[in-house]
């Protein structure tokens, strides 16, 4: 198994785009006009003060000067301060992230399975009406921006028809878990407190669809138009030959196969998916990272900006190596180390 | 009439047929698909009342700053088709000036982007293993090592919020997809025997690059633009839902929906029928996208 190596490389070439993201920040925060120092201490504070704190961040200094200061901090866990909330970006990290993080999990789990299910039914019901809405349904699940799917749930279950909520994470009458990893349904799962685990649950169902839908549809016409297109090898025909079902030989020999463009495609829809999750994080009042993110740009906390943008990139490069593992262990062509592309 | 004039018009007659009769396939292969003619019509339709919006639409003076307060929030009648805004100004009339701005935002994304991606792509794709390679495409993997709108926020922020820099912010965006796609084609390309040929004959760097590995690059590059297109505007409409895009009193599609959920549910229609102008303009250019993708590419169903 040559694995190892792809993977090896896969990690440091996702260490130097991370290294070229924090130059690209870096040089994006100092595009703003005006002057760091004055903007972070306020219009009214003193002179000598703001002179104090360019000397104490190494404003002074060289642009690369100032970007070694600046990505040693980082590195060492310190994006400086926030504007906004007044305390350490890592810590507003720290307490925002998990909520993303589970709000992101479940929609792309979301994604996958009822991906592969539609484009697989649509495949086996090729022409046939099931195909028809399901590529119909796709269309329009691509079409439609997910923060205008949110707000159509939030008129939908907000007003007319309020079976589920539409704002947080869990109901103000709820009893919230005590925070071990940060998400809900995980911690009160480890504490046994159901109450809290099915309110959690109710709360994340509208903004995960609203998440995953596009991805859905990008998803599931990809795996439809990859299992028609394998439809007719030899492989199956010789399965069925040896009177292997019907859906057996489709679900079984023909899915894993045809997964494979689905898998490698997926690191772009989970791409779409985080960056939604910006507004969708905004629409349903989700406290988490992202819809801080939003906060901080319409208030140009350069800060935490760029705090938020790196950890999106880590993410980013985190779920693609992710990809690729999964693309690797679908295909024997990789795995056995005819690496593409070298 | 002599014969030599017969001869030249029916040459002029065949060329005309022959032109037609490409023409004849490329619509039947773009017909085929009812869902491309769909979209086509869509598209047409939105075109047309974007540029027309002046003359067409019921209130031309509510797409600016207009205010009529008596009329606030009239709900969908005959006189305000689609209603009325906080400040009494037909969202009708809105929708369809904002349409504008949402046209001509792939319009200079797309024409800025794509030039500048694929300059750059066949470059890199020419000078495959050295250090101009290495350095546009690495350049290339950075800006693709942030999720689309991520990036396109990150941009947007930090700039003046207005038209103009989230056309900026969507551009760097965009162009590291046609220059990893050009560069793709261009690397394979590279080693034809046609441009070995004129390298050996001493043709010009340039006429290599531009005459003979350009054309035989652009055909997934032209796909690409007919598929992006709704990508364009999904993107911009999700800037200008937080803002970042173009300032009220000046309508735009995402503005007006971020704008009009405040008024939900009992004005519903403010924020309603500008999120089903943004679904329908996107699906048509999808649908378009998908039908010319079908026209220039030969493919096995």
């Amino acid at each position: 198994m040559k694995l190892g190596p792809f993977i090896l490389r896969r990690i440091f070439l996702s260490l130097f785009v991370l290294f070229g993201l924090s130059i690209l920040i870096f040089l994006l925060a100092r595009v703003v006009p005006g002057d760091p120092a004055r903007m972070a201490l306020g219009p009214r504070a003193p002179q000598e003060v703001v002179d104090q704190y360019r000397e104490e961040m190494h404003l002074n200094e060289s642009i690369p000067v100032q970007y070694y200061y600046w990505i040693k901090g980082i590195i060492a866990g310190d994006f400086g301060k926030s504007l906004m909330s007044r305390r350490a970006v890592i810590d507003d990290i720290k307490e925002y992230f998990p909520a993303t993080m589970e709000l992101v999990i479940f929609a792309g789990v979301l994604m996958a399975v009822f991906a592969i299910a539609l484009g697989s039914l649509a495949a086996r019901y090729k022409d046939t009406l099931v195909d028809g809405l399901i590529r119909l349904g796709a269309y329009f699940g691509i079409a439609i921006p997910s923060f205008v799917l949110a707000v159509i749930f939030v008129l939908i279950f907000g007003y007319f028809w309020p079976v589920l909520p539409v704002f947080g994470r869990l109901s103000y009458n709820v009893v919230a878990p005590p925070t071990i990893t940060g998400l809900l349904t995980l911690d009160s799962i480890l504490t046994g407190n159901w109450a809290a685990f099915w309110d959690a649950i109710k709360h994340l169902i509208l903004p995960v669809t609203a998440l995953a839908i596009a991805g859905i549809a990008q998803e599931a016409r990809i795996t439809r138009a990859s299992m028609v297109e394998n439809l007719h090898k030899d492989f199956l025909a010789a399965e069925r030959g040896y009177g292997i079902p019907e859906r057996k030989v489709i679900f079984k020999y023909l899915l894993k196969p045809s997964l494979i463009p689905t898998v490698s495609v997926m690191g772009l829809d989970l791409a779409g998916m985080i960056g939604n999750a910006f507004l969708v994080e905004l629409i349903f009042g989700w406290p988490g990272i992202s819809r801080y993110g939003i906060m901080v740009m319409l208030r140009k906390d350069l800060n935490a900006i760029s705090a938020v943008v790196i950890l999106f990139g880590a993410v980013f490069v985190l779920m693609n190596i992710l990809v690729d593992i999964i693309v690797a262990y679908l295909d024997p062509r990789i795995r056995m180390g005819n690496v593409r592309g070298t | 009439m002599n014969i030599e004039s017969l001869k030249t018009n029916s040459i002029v007659v065949f060329q005309r047929v022959k032109f037609l009769e490409r023409i004849g396939k490329l619509w039947y292969k773009f017909s085929r698909n009812k869902l491309s003619v769909v979209g086509l019509i869509l598209v047409l339709l939105v075109v047309f009342s974007a540029i027309l919006a002046p003359w067409i639409v019921p209130y031309p003076q509510h797409a600016g700053a207009f205010v009529d307060f008596d009329n606030g929030f009239s709900p969908p009648s005959g006189r305000y088709l689609f209603g009325t805004d906080a400040f009494g100004r037909d969202v009708l009339s809105r929708i369809i000036f904002a349409f504008r701005g949402a046209l001509l935002m792939p319009v200079v994304v797309l024409g800025i982007a794509v030039p500048i991606g694929v300059f750059l792509g066949m470059f890199a794709g020419y000078f495959k293993n050295t250090r101009i390679d290495t350095l546009i495409m690495r350049m290339t993997d950075i800006f693709l090592g942030l999720p689309p709108l991520i990036l396109a926020l990150a941009i947007a922020s930090v700039l003046e919020p207005n038209m103009t820099n989230s056309m900026i912010a969507v551009t760097m965006v965009y162009w590291p997809w046609y220059c990893r796609l050009t560069y793709g084609m261009a690397s394979s390309v590279h080693n034809e025997y046609f441009v070995i040929a004129s390298e050996l004959t001493g043709a010009s760097r340039f006429h290599i690059l531009f005459r003979e590995m350009l054309p035989n690059c652009l055909s997934p590059v032209f796909t690409k633009m007919a598929l992006d297109v709704g990508w364009v505007i999904l993107l911009s409409a999700s800037l200008s839902f937080v803002g970042l895009g173009e300032q009220p009193p000046t309508p735009a599609l995402g503005q007006m929906v971020s704008d009009g959920s405040k008024y939900l549910p009992e004005q519903w229609w403010v924020a309603i029928f500008p999120a089903l102008a943004i679904v329908l303009v996107i699906l048509g250019f999808n649908l378009l996208g998908d039908g010319i993708r079908d026209m220039l590419e030969i493919r096995s169903d």
